[in-house]
């Protein structure tokens, strides 16, 4: 009996001393399982493809939305996109409000959220599994989101709160709740709620253990392997002393080198598909000819579509709602002419810089195609031979180094420091939604700054597939309540949208100077 | 011959001596003062949502503290003194918002100080005086 005891004793310390070691990587199992588990409905309802085919219905929906509004309001992006322009620079603004945020400032700030992983991976990704016509979708998708932002931006400065003391503080859980409200319709208020539970969640996972995550790979990658809290304790730091310490000079500088960064990208991108010029047409001839037929891909056509439509709603966020809480600061006495500029955003995040990505990709020749010109599957069958057997960052960093050696080093600083404003932009969409569910004051939004900041170490840290999908689905359910909204209150910005023409047209509204 | 002397004034020493010679050659003309402080801004600069938040509120504590540590003092000073002078504080690129204000209130003559930035200095950070010349509507006196 004793001994049997004896015995027991040592097999459990065995069993404990042999499960020391594989502590931490048990914890990240149970954390997986516990996750995968509980939010694998969710994940699954969110990506799940219409009966019968592989085509998520959250895509068509993006999209259906981007096609309606493009409609509506008459290719608004297309005719408008000059005055965007001469707004942006400031041709319409009182000299009188300098010092005020400028079109120019919201719209920079906005880009800052977006330009970042999905212009870098989410490209790659896009081409190597749909081929080079997943990028004419690609721009298209950019092309109708457009509309979308114009809808959401305006309704965000609309029904913006401003406070006594001078704050302004906007965003679709405003509008869902005032503009609902002002149409006499139900439910804004529960749509707003959903918004923000979904846009902490959001900012928790894709806007920020997705983006440490990553960072901490590209950084793994040049210096070699190293743990990732230790990464993730860094950028935690960085990111409290921002969001928390109020440190003004790392966001000052962040924001100054980030559209550096991104300037120095496209430059760069322009460069290589100038020194192989005579194979632009060549390109071009791919992504068209991939676009309908898919040039042997898998999935065919459908899956260049699905490819090009989904990276592109991934990467500029059109009708995820998070961009009408950054534009909605600007100093304009007409909403709309937020709705104008913010137009420029997916043009510029996903027609120019996700384009240039993709040119550089099929250019540089990193797709391995087969002597009949289709291109070849990889062993798995998933997406399409590439040179290095590379992938997702890896795939655009191979591309760039194949002509410039040295720049997959500029590209993994740059793809450290998108990361990181795309984190900064996210804490403060999630902020925002906090605090619209449990109020404003300084402790409130300090546990959620603190939560943000701890979230950013597990991200690092560990490699949770399952939380990751959870929060890109999350991203996604935004998208979901917002575009409700704005289907409902589309008729408001119609109203604004012919005012304000009327307006430009009779000289009511003129340029200054 | 009266008129108006637009002196860029910031608190610096500098451009208190501006100030002074300002006010000197408009006594003996008969001239008054334009008080003028520019709050360096661009349109162009980069901020994040946080700043973009709070812009509103910054620029009102912002010209409060300018209209208060300031203006206020050397404006009861010159008064006192018998000086018509008026002010203006506005944001924006300095040079070019001085020249604007010269040419708006019709001014004779454009007053500053200079800030002693050495020759390389001012070719990487460039000067407001050296900016000032070129773009000033009215004679320019730079004070050292």
């Amino acid at each position: 009996m004793h001994r049997k005891n004896f015995n027991a004793a040592i097999a459990a310390a065995g069993l404990l001393m042999a499960s020391a070691p594989a502590y931490a990587q048990s914890v990240d199992e149970k954390v997986n399982q516990i996750f995968a588990s509980s939010t694998g409905w969710f994940v699954n309802l969110i990506f799940s493809n219409f009966p019968g085919t592989s085509f998520p219905w959250i895509v068509a929906w993006l999209v259906v939305g981007a096609t309606v509004f493009t409609l509506y309001f008459g290719f608004v992006q297309f005719r408008a996109i000059g005055h965007s322009i001469a707004l942006v620079k400031g041709d319409y603004s009182d000299p009188n409000d300098a010092g005020e945020v400028s079109h120019f400032q919201a719209l920079a700030t906005a880009l800052s959220g977006t330009v970042g992983l999905g212009n870098i991976a989410g490209v790659a990704v896009a081409v190597s599994i749909g081929g080079p016509g997943a990028t004419f979708w690609m721009i298209l998708a950019g092309l109708m989101g457009m509309a979308s932002k114009f809808t959401e931006c305006t309704l965000g400065v609309k029904y913006r709160n401003e406070y006594p003391d001078g704050r302004v503080s906007g965003g679709p859980m405003y509008y869902l709740t005032k503009g609902f409200a002002e149409r006499g319709l139900p439910g804004g208020k529960v749509l707003a709620v959903l918004f923000s539970i979904f846009c902490i969640l959001g900012a928790l996972g894709g806007g920020n253990m997705f983006q440490a995550n990553q960072a901490h790979q590209q950084i793994s990658g040049i210096v070699g392997a190293y743990p990732g809290w230790i990464t993730g304790v860094v950028f935690a730091v960085v990111v409290f002393a921002v969001i928390v310490g109020g440190l003004k000079s790392i966001a000052k500088v962040t924001e100054k080198v980030v559209p550096f960064m991104g300037i120095l990208y496209v430059g760069t991108a322009l460069i290589i598909i100038l020194m192989n010029a005579d194979q632009i047409g060549w390109a071009f001839g791919q992504i068209f000819a991939g676009a309908f037929t898919g040039l042997g891909v898998a999935g065919g056509m459908v899956g260049a579509l699905i490819q090009g439509f989904k990276r592109a709603a991934f990467s500029n966020e059109a009708g995820v709602g998070s961009a009408a809480i950054a534009h909605s600061a600007v100093r304009t006495k007409e909403p709309i002419t937020e709705g104008y500029v913010s137009l420029l955003e997916p043009f510029i995040d996903t027609v120019v810089i996700c384009t240039m990505t993709a040119l550089v990709i099929i250019i540089t020749g990193q797709l391995v195609a087969g002597p009949d010109g289709n291109y070849l599957l990889n062993e798995a069958g998933t997406a399409i031979q590439t040179v290095g057997g590379t992938s997702g960052v890896g795939l655009t960093s191979a591309a760039f180094g194949s002509a410039i050696s040295w720049f997959p080093f500029v590209l993994a600083i740059a793809v450290v420091l998108f990361a990181f404003s795309t984190m900064i932009s996210w804490s403060y969409y999630g902020l925002k939604a906090w605090t619209y569910l449990f109020g404003e004051g300084e402790t409130t939004e300090l546990v959620f700054k603190v939560i943000f900041c701890v979230f950013v170490v597990i991200g690092a840290a560990a490699n949770l597939g399952p939380v990751i999908d959870f929060s890109d689905a999350a991203i996604f359910a935004m998208a979901v309540v917002n575009i409700i909204g704005l289907y409902a209150l589309m008729p408001i910005v119609k109203r604004e949208l012919n005012s304000y023409v009327s307006r430009l047209k009779s000289g009511e509204i003129k340029k200054f100077e | 011959m009266s008129g108006k002397f637009v002196v860029g004034y910031d608190g610096s020493a500098s451009s208190q001596r501006a100030l002074e010679f300002a006010v000197d050659r408009s006594q003996a003309q008969g001239g008054t003062i334009v008080l003028a402080h520019v709050l360096e801004w661009s349109p162009y600069s980069f901020l994040t949502p946080n700043e973009l938040e709070e812009r509103h509120k910054r620029r009102e504590e912002e010209l409060h503290r300018a209209e208060t540590a300031i203006m206020t003092t050397v404006v009861k000073d010159l008064r006192d003194k018998g000086v018509t002078v008026e002010t203006v504080i506005k944001y924006g690129n300095i040079p070019e918002l001085l020249a604007k204000i010269a040419k708006d209130c019709g001014a004779i003559q454009i007053v500053i100080g200079r800030s002693g930035h050495s020759a390389l200095g001012a070719r990487v950070f460039g000067s407001v005086a050296g900016a000032l010349v070129q773009a000033a509507p009215v004679p320019c006196t730079i004070v050292p």
